[in-house]
C-alpha cells in the first residue's frame, strides 16, 4: 500500500515526458508512454487494492508533503484510501487504460497524436488526485484540474471554431457551479476549521442538528459544484456541445470519471448532507428531473454522440435520483457499471464514426451488422446494459436496485419511482432506436475503414465488464449477493428499507423488466417494422420535437436569461464608465498644464515682472493682514 | 539723524530701487540690465545704512559691505555670461535667448 502515491504520479510524469518531449519522440513511442503510465499505474492500483482488501484496514492515509499551512487551515498533499476511492481509482485506472489502448488506434492520424495523450494523462492524473485526495483543497485542486484538461480536450481539434466555442462553453457554465463549492468550501472552513473530509465528517453530527440551517446552506452550495461537473439541470447545458471532443475524450471524461466527480463528492461528504434532508430531497428532485428530461432530449437527436451525451446526463440523474433517497451504494454501483458501459458505447460510437468517414448523422448510418460485427455486438451489449435489459446485463442490476429503493428506500416516495420508471421506458426506447438506425437496415454510408485490435480489444474488455460487473450485487429476492454494498459499507452507510415493502420487491423488478423490454419493442416498431410511423409522429408533433431536440429550450432560455444581457451590459460599458472619472482627472490635468505652459515663454524679462508682481502681492499680503 | 532725514534717505533708496526695477524690466540690452541691477542692489544697500543710523547700529553698514562683495562677485560672473551669449547670439539683446520656452 506504500506505492499509493505511484498511482496518480505515474500519469503525471506520462503526461511531462509527453509535453516536453512530444514532438520529439517517435510516433511509436508516444502512445507507449501514454498508455503505458497508466498502465502501470492501473496495475499498481491492482496491487494496492488486492492489499487492501486482504489487510481489513477500513482506510490508509499516505501523506506526502505539508502543502498550505497558513492561520489554521493545514492542507496536506495527502491521501486518504478506503473502499469508496479505491473503486473509484480502480474504475479510472482500468477503464482509463483501455480509452488509452483505444485511442492509439484511434488518434494515429492526428498531428496533435503526442499532445492528446499528454492531456489524456494529465487528466486521469487529476482525476485520480480528485478522488483520493484527503481533504477538500487537495480535492479541488483535482477537480479544477479535471476542467481543465476537460477544457482542452474538448477543444482539442481548436482548428474549428465551433470547438473553441464547445469548449469555453463547458469550461464557463462548470464554473458557476465550482465557485459556489468553493463558497460551500469556505462556509465548511468556518465552521469546521478544517478542510479534512475525515475530521468534517465526524465533527458536523456534534456541531450541528439534523436540519440545521448552516448546514443546509453548506450541503446547498456543495450541490452547486456537484451540479456543474455532472451536468445536472440547470448546468447540463455544456455537455452535448462537449461532444466535439474526440470520441475517447467523450468516453473517459464526459462519460465514464469526470462526470461523476459531483456523484463522488456528495457521496463523500455524505455526512453533511445527511444532516440536511432538504438538500438531500433536492438531490433526488434534481436527479428526478434531469433523467427525464435528459431522456426526452435523446429521443429527438440525430447525432449518435448526442444521443449519448444526454443519455449520460440522464443516467447520472439516476445516481443523483439514488443519493438523493440515501442510497449510497447503489448510487455509487450504477457510477460503476454506467462507466462500463457508457465508455463502451462511447467507443463503438467513436468507432462507427471513424468508419463511416466521420459521419455523425445516425440518419445516414444503417446496415452496419454484417460490416462491424466486432463493433455491432459489443455495441448491442452496451446498448442491452443502458436500458437495462433483465437478467443479463449489468445496468438491469444497478438500476433496478435504484427503482427500487427510490419507492422503498427510507426516503424513497412514489413519485421518484415512477419517474425513475418512465426514464428507463424513454432510455429503452432511445438506446435501441440507436442501435437499430445505426446498425439495422439499408446500409446508407459506405464503411472505408474497418477497425483493428486496438479498437477491438478494448470494446470486447468493456463489453464482458458491463455485463460481468452487475453480478457481485444482486437483488434480496434472487440470490441476494451483497459483495458490492458489503465492501462500501465502511465509507457509505447501508439503507434501511421502510416497511411493509420487501414483498412487493419482485413486482418492481418485473415492472422495471417490462418497461425496459418494452421500450425495445416500441425502438423496434418505430424504426424497423414500419419506419415511417417515426416520421409521421415527428411531423404531426415538430413543435415539441423540436424543442427536445434543442434539449427543451434551455440554451435559448440562458442566452436570454445571461448571454444577451451579459453582451448588452458590455456594450453599454465597452469606454469604461468607472474610468471616465480617471480620464477626466487626466484631462483637466493636461488643460492647466497648456495653460501654464504659456508662461515658460523664454523671455527673462518676463520672468522678472512675475517676480515683481509676486513680490507686489505678498508683500500687500503682508501688509493688508 | 531727525525723521525727515530718514524719510528722505528711505525716499532715495526707494526711487532708486524702483528706477533699478523698471530699467531691468523694459531694457532690452543685457548690459543695461546688468547695471539696473547694480542700482538696485546700492538702493537696498542705501537703506540698510539709513536703518543703520537710525538706530545707531552697526550692523546696517556691516549688511553694506556684504552687498558690496556681493554685487563684485555677481558683476563677475554677470559679465562672464553676457560674454558667453554674445559669443553664442551675436547679440545683446536678452529676447534673442528664449532657446528654453515651454
Amino acid at each position: 500500500m506504500n506505492l499509493l502515491w505511484l498511482i496518480p504520479t505515474l500519469p503525471f510524469l506520462g503526461a511531462f515526458v509527453l509535453i516536453l518531449l512530444g514532438s520529439r519522440l517517435p510516433k511509436k513511442m508516444v502512445p507507449v508512454i501514454g498508455a503505458g503510465s497508466v498502465g502501470l499505474s492501473a496495475l499498481v492500483t491492482f496491487f494496492v487494492g488486492s492489499n487492501f482488501i486482504s489487510s481489513s484496514l477500513t482506510s490508509y492515509n499516505f501523506m506526502a508533503w505539508q502543502w498550505l499551512d497558513v492561520a489554521g487551515l493545514s492542507s496536506a498533499f495527502a491521501f486518504h484510501l478506503d473502499a469508496l476511492s479505491l473503486l473509484f481509482i480502480f474504475v479510472i485506472t482500468f477503464v482509463g487504460f483501455l480509452i488509452h489502448i483505444y485511442s492509439a488506434e484511434f488518434m494515429a492520424d492526428d498531428d496533435g497524436y503526442s499532445r492528446f495523450f499528454a492531456y489524456l494523462n494529465l487528466f486521469v492524473c487529476a482525476m485520480l488526485i480528485l478522488v483520493l485526495a484527503d481533504n477538500l483543497v487537495l480535492m479541488y485542486l483535482g477537480w479544477e484540474g479535471v476542467g481543465l484538461c476537460s477544457y482542452l480536450l474538448i477543444g482539442f481539434w481548436y482548428a474549428e471554431e465551433k470547438n473553441g466555442y464547445a469548449a469555453r462553453k463547458a469550461f464557463i457554465v462548470t464554473r458557476v457551479g465550482d465557485t459556489a463549492m468553493a463558497f460551500g468550501l469556505f462556509m465548511l472552513f468556518q465552521n469546521f476549521h478544517t478542510l479534512n473530509i475525515q475530521e468534517i465528517a465526524t465533527k458536523a453530527p456534534q456541531l450541528f442538528p439534523v436540519g440545521s440551517e448552516t448546514v443546509l446552506i453548506i450541503a446547498l452550495l456543495l450541490l452547486g459544484g456537484a451540479v456543474g461537473k455532472s451536468a445536472q439541470l440547470p448546468l447540463q447545458t455544456w455537455l452535448p456541445d462537449a461532444m466535439a471532443g474526440p470520441s475517447p475524450v467523450s468516453a473517459l471524461i464526459h462519460a465514464a470519471t469526470m462526470v461523476t466527480a459531483g456523484v463522488y463528492l456528495i457521496a463523500r461528504t455524505h455526512a453533511i448532507f445527511e444532516l440536511a434532508p432538504i438538500a438531500l430531497l433536492v438531490v433526488g428532485i434534481i436527479g428526478a428531473a434531469t433523467l427525464l428530461l435528459a431522456g426526452f432530449a435523446a429521443l429527438t437527436q440525430f447525432d449518435l454522440k448526442r444521443v449519448l451525451a444526454y443519455s449520460t446526463i440522464s443516467q447520472i440523474g439516476y445516481m443523483f435520483l439514488a443519493l438523493g433517497v440515501g442510497a449510497w451504494s447503489a448510487a455509487i454501483f450504477h457510477f460503476m457499471i454506467h462507466a462500463f458501459f457508457k465508455a463502451l458505447l462511447f467507443l463503438g460510437a467513436g468507432a462507427v464514426i471513424m468508419a463511416l468517414h466521420h459521419e455523425h448523422d445516425m440518419f445516414k448510418m444503417g446496415g452496419l451488422k454484417k460490416k462491424l460485427p466486432v463493433i455491432y455486438w459489443t455495441f448491442l451489449i452496451g446498448a442491452s446494459s443502458l436500458a437495462a435489459l433483465p437478467l443479463i446485463t449489468g445496468g438491469f442490476y444497478s438500476k433496478d436496485q435504484i427503482l427500487w429503493l427510490a419507492l422503498a428506500g427510507e426516503n424513497g416516495n412514489i413519485w421518484f419511482f415512477l419517474v425513475a420508471l418512465l426514464g428507463a421506458f424513454v432510455t429503452s426506447i432511445y438506446t435501441f432506436r440507436m442501435v437499430y438506425l445505426t446498425f439495422f437496415g439499408k446500409e446508407k454510408t459506405h464503411v472505408s475503414h474497418v477497425p483493428g485490435k486496438l479498437i477491438n480489444t478494448p470494446l470486447i474488455v468493456l463489453a464482458v465488464l458491463s455485463t460481468l460487473a452487475g453480478f457481485i450485487e444482486l437483488p434480496h429476492d434472487f440470490f441476494h449477493l451483497t459483495v458490492f454494498s458489503n465492501f462500501l459499507k465502511p465509507v457509505l452507510p447501508s439503507i434501511a428499507v421502510q416497511e411493509g415493502f420487501e414483498s412487493i420487491e419482485y413486482m418492481v423488478q418485473l415492472i422495471a423488466a417490462g418497461v425496459s423490454v418494452s421500450g425495445v419493442y416500441v425502438a423496434y416498431i418505430f424504426y424497423v417494422v414500419k419506419p415511417e410511423l417515426s416520421d409521421e409522429l415527428k411531423s404531426s408533433a415538430a413543435d415539441l420535437h423540436q424543442f427536445w431536440f434543442s434539449g427543451w429550450g434551455f440554451d435559448r432560455l440562458y442566452n436570454f436569461l445571461f448571454v444577451r444581457p451579459f453582451v448588452f451590459i458590455s456594450t453599454i460599458n465597452k469606454n469604461d464608465g468607472v474610468d471616465k472619472l480617471y480620464a477626466g482627472l487626466v484631462a483637466l490635468a493636461e488643460f492647466f498644464h497648456r495653460i501654464f505652459s504659456f508662461t515658460q515663454s523664454g523671455i527673462l524679462r518676463w520672468y522678472i515682472m512675475g517676480i515683481v508682481i509676486g513680490g507686489i502681492l505678498l508683500l500687500t499680503l503682508g501688509l493688508i493682514s | 539723524m531727525n525723521e525727515i532725514q530718514i524719510t528722505g534717505g528711505l525716499l532715495l533708496a526707494g526711487t532708486l530701487f524702483m528706477l533699478g526695477l523698471i530699467g531691468v524690466l523694459i531694457r532690452r540690452n543685457i548690459i543695461f540690465m546688468l547695471v539696473s541691477v547694480e542700482i538696485m542692489l546700492n538702493a537696498a544697500g542705501l537703506a540698510f545704512i539709513v536703518a543703520g543710523a537710525k538706530w545707531a547700529q552697526p550692523d546696517g553698514q556691516v549688511m553694506f559691505i556684504f552687498i558690496l562683495t556681493m554685487a563684485a562677485a555677481e558683476v563677475s560672473v554677470g559679465l562672464a555670461l553676457i560674454l558667453q551669449i554674445f559669443h553664442q547670439l551675436k547679440t545683446l539683446d536678452s529676447d534673442a535667448a528664449n532657446e528654453m520656452k515651454g
